[in-house]
């Protein structure tokens, strides 16, 4: 372990860079996640957040710099290799399979750890006992109700609890939100505010949101990204007022 | 079983109604009873060798399904697995004379072990990439078998490829007989696919065709998945391709030929991607066009094959099977809506009564 990587980090990036022929999305980021904190990044839309999220669930390799997660370095690992590490996400535009039902993503996902995935010889009823499982977690999002319909059919905020229900289902020990109230109604950010708040009990949760209500109430530490590189760092109060802060958004919203 | 959040536009869920379910098991149950049937009349009705062709080809195509319905690959070089097999499969049945299900096994393992390597190296591309590097390597594949003449013949082929069955006459000297043993190879092939699309397994490769980055997010090794897919898919070709060479007692250089992996997708797609049962039906198509065309002579077989892909591309894109399906589906919906109606006349009218007395 790095002498810089304190035991308080779960997730710790150093340098971290990503180019896009030429064009650097994010730049020399070093952040510190604590363990067991609510953390949310924030920023001006193509500030970097989904890349820097897609960096350290490993859909993107970086360009240069390391990341670090519970004291092991994850640095150009695969996606479904971070997932079983422990860091699973949710995606800024919804990403299921329309075919399938809610209870059969909750099976996929619960058991992508176990292995049965591979038994091509046996009958998909070996996948039931992860039903009880699964209605559970899709109860905590208040989609019991729909387990068996395809998903398909369902209405945005639905997909997006579903989405919840498939991050928190992989039991990870991170837990990275892209966007996860965005194009909500007013009852169902609350809603999610709350089920977030409740799932990141003995977790750790990193998540982009551009509501600062749903900021100021779920995270006890902000970045703030700007162009790919880290503005300022802080609890909610201190970076809403910071200078430097209120002329990026000021700067974005006069563009 | 509605839920009063759901957007009014979303058809009632047939898949959670018992009765549609059982509906759905009878239908199931008729339409296995009428593909059983079939397949044991078929050579009462056709020249037997024909329909052992059929047979073959069936599961050559349920082979590619396996892949293109249910993982989402087009592999257009399925031939160096199918002819690869047939090559092993005659070479041990005339350097050995083992029973045939034995020398199709040996053909079907060489199909399966050349699939790892191709596999390896063309699961990491995708969509025409993937078919072109399958489309390489089976070109390997045949310029090898072209070249290595004490082996497989060259242009001649591999000539004399016996039928040896435990010594049962019956199996071994008449095509009649014969076919109802390649029945059962097939017919255990064609199970095991069915296996492997609903199994966890199947699951993930469904999966992984619709959306494979969210696949990989849930911690799937997606190409992992891909690559045993790809060698199953090969194993069954590999035992249709066995089972193909015994019925004709030769190998042909055309076996491993790209038009062979040509003809199996147009017979999968013209069936019906991802029905499984479809290839089948594309199968009898073609075969029985081909030998139809080619007895009374005529030359331009690819024309018309060619001219029933594009219509079958552009009016039914869901293939012979697909379009049934959907047909069968229409006509359950309403006879369903039907019943219902009656049942709530019969209410009405029995409220009416009522009043009355
Ligand atoms: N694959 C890619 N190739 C090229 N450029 C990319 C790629 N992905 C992202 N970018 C660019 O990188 C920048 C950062 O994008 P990113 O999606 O990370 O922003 P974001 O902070 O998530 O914004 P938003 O709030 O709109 O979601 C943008 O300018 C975007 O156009
Ligand atoms: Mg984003």
């Amino acid at each position: 372990m790095s002498a810089t990587v304190s035991v308080d980090h779960l997730l710790t990036t150093r340098s971290l860079t990503k180019n896009f022929r030429g064009f650097t999305a994010v730049r020399s980021v070093d952040l510190d996640i604590r363990r067991g904190g609510i953390h949310a990044l924030v920023g001006p839309n193509g500030a970097g957040k989904t890349t820097l999220f897609n960096l350290l669930t490993g859909f993107l390799k970086p360009t240069s710099g390391s990341i670090t997660f519970d004291g092991r370095d994850i640095t150009g690992l695969q996606p479904e290799d971070i997932v079983h590490i422990g860091i699973a996400r949710s995606f800024q535009i919804t990403s299921l399979f329309d075919n399938m039902t809610a209870l059969e993503h909750l099976q996929l996902a619960l058991s992508s750890p176990t292995g049965v995935s591979l038994r091509f010889w046996r009958s998909e009823r070996r996948l039931d006992r992860f039903r009880a499982r699964s209605l559970e977690l899709l109860d905590q999002v208040g989609m019991a109700d729909l387990a068996n319909r395809e998903v398909g059919h369902y209405a945005y905020g639905q997909k997006r609890a579903v989405e919840l229900a498939l991050a928190v289902a992989l039991d990870p020990k991170l837990l990275l939100l892209d966007e996860p109230t965005a194009g909500m109604s007013l009852e169902d950010v609350d809603r999610t505010i709350e089920l977030v708040l409740r799932i990141a009990t003995g977790r750790t949760v990193v998540f982009v949101d551009h509501n600062m209500r749903v900021v100021g109430e779920l995270a006890d530490r902000v970045t703030v990204l700007q162009q790919g590189e880290i503005l300022v760092e802080g609890t909610y109060d201190e970076v809403r007022q910071d200078e430097k802060v209120i002329t990026a958004y000021l700067g974005q919203a006069h563009a | 079983m509605t839920n009063p959040t759901l957007p009014t536009a979303v058809p009632s869920d047939l898949s959670l109604d018992p009765v549609a379910a059982r509906g759905r098991l009878v239908r199931r149950l008729v339409l296995l009873g009428i593909g059983v049937l079939a397949a044991l009349v078929l050579p009462l009705v056709i020249y037997p060798p024909v329909a052992s062709d059929i047979l073959a080809w069936a599961l050559f195509a349920l082979s590619v399904d396996l892949l293109l319905g249910f993982t989402g690959l087009l592999s257009f070089g399925h031939a160096a697995f199918w002819g690869g097999s047939a090559y092993v499969t005659g070479i041990i049945a005339i350097r050995l004379g083992v029973p045939f299900p034995v020398a199709i096994l040996g053909g079907m393992i060489f199909a399966m072990a050349i699939a790892v390597p191709i596999g390896y190296l063309s699961v990491r591309r995708s969509g025409i990439y993937f078919a072109m590097v399958t489309l390489a390597f089976a070109q390997m594949i045949y310029f090898v078998a072209n070249q290595w003449l004490d082996v497989t013949g060259g242009e001649n082929g591999l000539q004399g490829v016996p039928v040896s069955f435990f010594g049962i006459s019956a199996v071994e000297t008449d095509s009649f007989t014969f076919y109802y043993a390649a029945l059962v190879l097939i017919v255990i092939g064609m199970v095991a696919g069915w296996r492997i699309v609903h199994s966890p397994f199947g699951r993930v490769l469904t999966a992984i065709r619709d959306n494979s980055a969210r696949a990989r997010a849930l911690g799937y090794d997606v190409e992992r998945y891909k690559l045993i897919a790809f060698v199953l898919s090969a194993g069954l070709a590999g035992l249709a391709g066995g089972v193909f060479t015994i019925s004709h007692g030769f190998v042909s250089l055309q076996e491993v030929d790209w038009p062979t992996s040509g003809k199996v997708v147009l017979m999968t797609v013209i069936g019906g991607i991802g029905t499984l049962w479809g290839g089948a039906i594309g199968a009898a198509v073609i075969v029985l066009l081909e030998d139809q065309l080619s007895s009374s002579g005529f030359e331009g077989t690819g024309i018309i094959t060619g001219a029933i892909f594009i219509i079958v591309v552009l009016l039914f894109r869901r293939g012979i099977w697909g379009t049934a399906q959907n047909g069968f589906d229409r006509i359950r919906r309403a006879l369903a809506v039907r019943a219902q109606r009656k049942r709530n006349g019969d209410s009405a009218v029995a409220t009416r009564i009522d009043d009355g007395s």
